[in-house]
């Protein structure tokens, strides 16, 4: 069984599936940051796939992961800063008790 | 002047006064605030610019064949195959006529204002007031389709009220002006309704068009009644005819030059003149026509026998107004337009003569109550000299203004119905007998009054004395029938012989006896003192207090009508029904929303992850329908 | 041959360790599985002949991001309560494996239009002329410079001491 599109995008589809859960499931902020940068190197594979099976001419998906990693990259820095300002304030980093913005 | 007048200068007739009270709200008033006398000389020279160029029409048209002027019109509002909608002037010799009236008498009155409201707080308003006023009533008289004389129609009812209520802080004029205001919007639903009539069974508001239609006798005859019916009820509105009078006595409340202007020679005239203008309808719809005549006859006599009982000066004179102006709208129902007018044009110098001289009157004592005067025909002369004339010329005494005027329509009357010329050669008398009453109350006698009684200045006086003149000589134009064939009238009913001429019927004699032996009467009762007025009230006890209550009108109106009936159950009802019904269906509308809002609102609990499930719920949800059904 | 194990390999681990950066208690450890997902990540980029992004993904990610979340997590105490679970818990593992399988199934009913040419080696400086070049990608790398400059300014702000 040779190697296809179909697998990576799989492999893609695993990842992204544990960090949603992950993202959606966990009380730690951190956790939850963790599980975006999971979700955001699956979205990466599926790029570099696409490029490499559908256009291997042209890079347009590797372009895309680059600018994917930058994005990644500035989320983590500013997440981690509210993270860490929040942390200050409020003693905690559990998201179900920072619900100040309900009814 | 020989000139045909350019058709710029005649749309330039409305809009110098427009220009003038654009001018003094906008700019004088903010900028010059501490200069008054600036407002007055721009709107004086407005209306005479306005008078100027009026004349000049006036020559143009008599030097036309057919006395008729053709201006270009403006579109305004179309809307294919249904609406067309042209802003344009009809000039003839009505409107003319009429353009001069209103000119000379604004012009009179702007002047004598400089003096009479000198040092008044509002003086700036009253001139942006009047400016306005001037341009909505010559708009009036000017435009050539209905919708556009309903709009000037109310500008001018608009101008009534603010002038009214012109010391509005004063409850009584604050009262007379929504008075005003809301007798007058009855007459006018009678208007509208007879504009939207004429619009919908035949499509157009243009008059000329209507009075083709009406001549040719393309209007049912029925829709033809209902809506000359109301152009009459709103002309009653503003002429105060009978049973919608009651606003103009109180409208006496403003300063007295605006009685003059407005409420006795040009806003109030605007009812007579709007049945001249689409007389035409009247004249193919006798019901209607003799409606017209009745009411006026009526209102003649019926406003005459309450000035007899009145102390107050301007309180006489606006009943004397009612009155001339019944005889107007009786002119029009059994002469036509042109003896209609011819009082109209008479009337307005010597009624706006007789305020202005009223103003002059309490300027001097301070008091329009004619108990406190008295004997001002020493310390007054030019005002006495002035209201004497304009008071011969009301009575109708030859060969002063109102006589000729008086007597064609005495002619029409008698030649058409004889009711109506009892009735309005009983007017007569009562008409001389109250101005002389009038007179000598105030001129004769000993002065009454506290006050220190003081001639009125020379910006006061000069005016008075033009329209002194044109009170005498203005009935002259139509001694041979002049001013009648202007109006298209090749023969009427009046008298053409001429300045002595009409001395040779009998008619005119009775009617100089009638008012002879009114003056006679008054002469005795309140000059000479040969008969106590006290007697006599005592006397006819009964009708005296019917005239002095005003046949309880204002109760009928206010009370019965107005609180019994209408506040007391409609309008309570009214309130039930919004309270309750309307009232609770929004407020239950509202209910509703706040209830489902307070119960789905828990849905935001400020749970991130919980809106991300939502969030992927929601794009499952997308991909699955897509995947079976896309 | 080689490239199949070596996929299958780095597959293994990149899920092994997606699964224990959720569900560790210890976050610490969580986050060191996070450093393995990204190098596993970068070797995934390898097989598919993306030579340079590999490279990247390790300096940035591994180097750049993982220490930063280690980071924060040394200066919110965060090892000390450990991670847990909220409420949410089975409705998300049911969403999510709704997803996987609504996700696997497009995925292998849809017939790719797969290219028979051999990948373009080495890459990096292809990537530079597509991303450098006029015509190419240097609008959006512009605004990626003025994006980090904007979160770096921005994530001062958040730090700073009042």
């Amino acid at each position: 069984m040779t190697l296809g599109l179909e697998h990576f995008l799989i492999l893609s589809s695993v990842l992204f599936a544990i960090g949603l859960y992950g993202a959606l499931s966990r009380r730690s902020a951190v956790v939850i940051l963790m599980s975006i940068e999971v979700m955001l190197g699956a979205v990466s594979i599926a790029m570099v796939a696409f490029s490499r099976y559908v256009v291997p001419a042209l890079l347009t998906g590797q372009v895309f992961t680059i600018f994917i990693i930058v994005v990644a990259a500035a989320e983590a820095t500013v997440g981690l800063a509210i993270i860490i300002a929040i942390y200050r304030r409020r003693e905690t980093i559990d998201v179900t008790k920072i619900d100040l913005m309900k009814w | 002047m020989e000139a045909i007048i350019p058709n710029s200068l005649v749309w330039m007739i409305f809009l110098l006064p427009l220009i003038s009270f654009v001018l003094i709200a906008l700019f004088i008033k903010p900028f010059l605030n501490n200069s008054p006398r600036i407002s007055g000389y721009i709107t004086i020279s407005a209306v005479a610019g306005s008078l100027i160029l009026s004349l000049w029409l006036l020559t143009s048209l008599l030097n036309t064949p057919s006395h008729e002027l053709i201006i270009p019109d403006f579109n305004w509002l179309i809307i294919e195959g249904s609406i067309n909608i042209h802003l344009g002037l009809t000039i003839d010799m009505l409107t003319v006529i009429m353009c001069i009236v209103v000119t000379t008498v604004s012009l009179m009155v702007q002047i004598y204002s400089q003096g009479y409201m000198h040092g008044d707080p509002g003086y700036h308003r009253y001139y942006v007031y009047m400016s306005l006023f001037t341009t909505a009533m010559l708009g009036l008289v000017m435009v050539d389709n209905l919708l556009l004389m309903y709009v000037f129609w109310e500008l001018v009812g608009l101008c009534s009220y603010l002038l009214i209520g012109f010391w509005f802080h004063r409850p009584a004029a604050a009262r007379a002006a929504k008075k005003a205001f809301i007798v007058t919007r009855l007459g006018d639903f009678g208007f509208l309704a007879a504009i939207l009539v004429l619009f919908f069974s035949k499509g157009t508001l243009d008059v000329s068009q209507l009075h083709g239609y009406a001549v040719a006798g393309a209007i049912g005859s029925a829709t033809l009644t209902w809506a000359a019916i109301g152009i009459f009820l709103g002309a009653a509105g503003k002429s105060a005819q009978f049973p919608l009078h009651v606003w103009l006595p109180d409208a006496m409340e403003g300063p007295t030059p605006v009685s003059a202007l407005i409420h006795a020679a040009t806003m109030v005239a605007a009812g007579v003149f709007l049945v001249a203008r689409m007389f035409p309808l009247f004249e193919h719809s006798p019901e209607a026509l003799s409606i017209v005549a009745y009411i006026g006859g009526f209102t003649a006599i019926f406003a005459a026998t309450m000035g007899l009982v009145m102390n107050d000066i301007k309180r006489v004179l606006a009943y004397s107004t009612i009155s001339q102006l019944g005889y107007m709208m009786l002119g029009l129902g059994v002469g036509g337009v042109a003896i209609g007018i011819f009082h109209l044009f008479n009337h307005a110098f010597f009624k706006a003569l007789l305020f202005l001289g009223a103003g002059s009157v309490n300027h001097g004592t301070k008091t329009f109550d004619m108990r406190f005067m008295g004997g001002l025909r020493k310390v007054m002369p030019w005002t006495y000299a002035t209201f004497l004339i304009a008071s011969l010329s009301i009575a109708g005494i030859w060969p002063l203004a109102g006589f000729w005027s008086k007597d064609e329509i005495l002619a029409s009357a008698l030649s058409e119905n004889t009711l109506l010329f009892v009735l309005s050669m009983i007017t007569v008398f009562m008409t001389a007998f109250y101005m002389f009453r009038v007179v000598f109350m105030t001129f004769g006698g000993e002065y009454r009054g506290s006050e220190k009684p003081h001639e009125s200045p020379p910006v006061m006086v000069v005016p008075m004395v033009v329209l002194a003149v044109l009170a005498v000589v203005s009935g002259w134009f139509n001694a041979t029938g002049g001013f009648s064939h202007l109006l298209g009238h090749g023969e009427s009913h009046s008298f053409t012989e001429g300045f002595f001429g009409i001395l040779s019927h009998p008619l005119p004699w009775i009617s100089l006896a009638m008012a002879g032996s009114g003056i006679l009467l008054a002469y005795a009762m309140y000059s000479a003192k040969w008969i106590s007025p006290h007697r006599i009230a005592w006397f006819f006890r009964s009708l005296y207090v019917l005239f002095s209550k005003k046949y309880w009108m204002d109760e009928l109106y206010e009370d019965a009508i107005g609180q019994r009936l209408l506040s007391d159950r409609l309008f309570a009802g009214m309130k039930l029904l919004d309270s309750k019904v309307i009232d609770g269906a929004v407020n239950g509308v509202a209910d509703t929303v706040v209830d489902i809002g307070n119960s789905v609102r828990r849905a935001q609990s400020g749970q991130l992850q919980l809106y991300g499930l939502f969030i992927i719920l929601g794009v499952l949800a997308i991909v699955i329908s897509l995947l079976i059904w896309g | 041959m080689g490239l199949e194990i070596a996929f299958w390999l780095l597959a293994t681990t990149a899920v092994v360790s997606a699964i224990a950066v959720v569900r560790l208690r210890n976050i610490f450890r969580a986050a060191l599985c996070l450093i393995l997902c990204f190098l596993s990540i970068a070797g995934i980029f390898v097989t598919l002949s993306a030579d340079f992004l590999a490279a990247v993904q390790i300096l940035i990610n591994v180097g750049a991001i993982a220490i930063l979340i280690i980071l924060a997590i040394m200066l919110t105490r965060e090892v000390e309560r450990g991670s847990l679970p909220n409420k949410l818990q089975f409705p998300v593992i049911a969403a999510c494996t709704l997803f996987l399988g609504v996700a696997v199934f497009a995925i292998v009913r849809t017939p790719w239009q797969v290219s028979g040419l051999p990948p373009t080696e080495p890459t990096t400086a292809e990537l530079a002329n597509s991303l450098f070049t006029e015509g190419g990608f240097i609008l959006p790398v512009e605004i990626a410079a003025i994006l980090l400059l904007a979160t770096i300014i921005g994530a001062i702000v958040l730090m700073r001491e009042k």
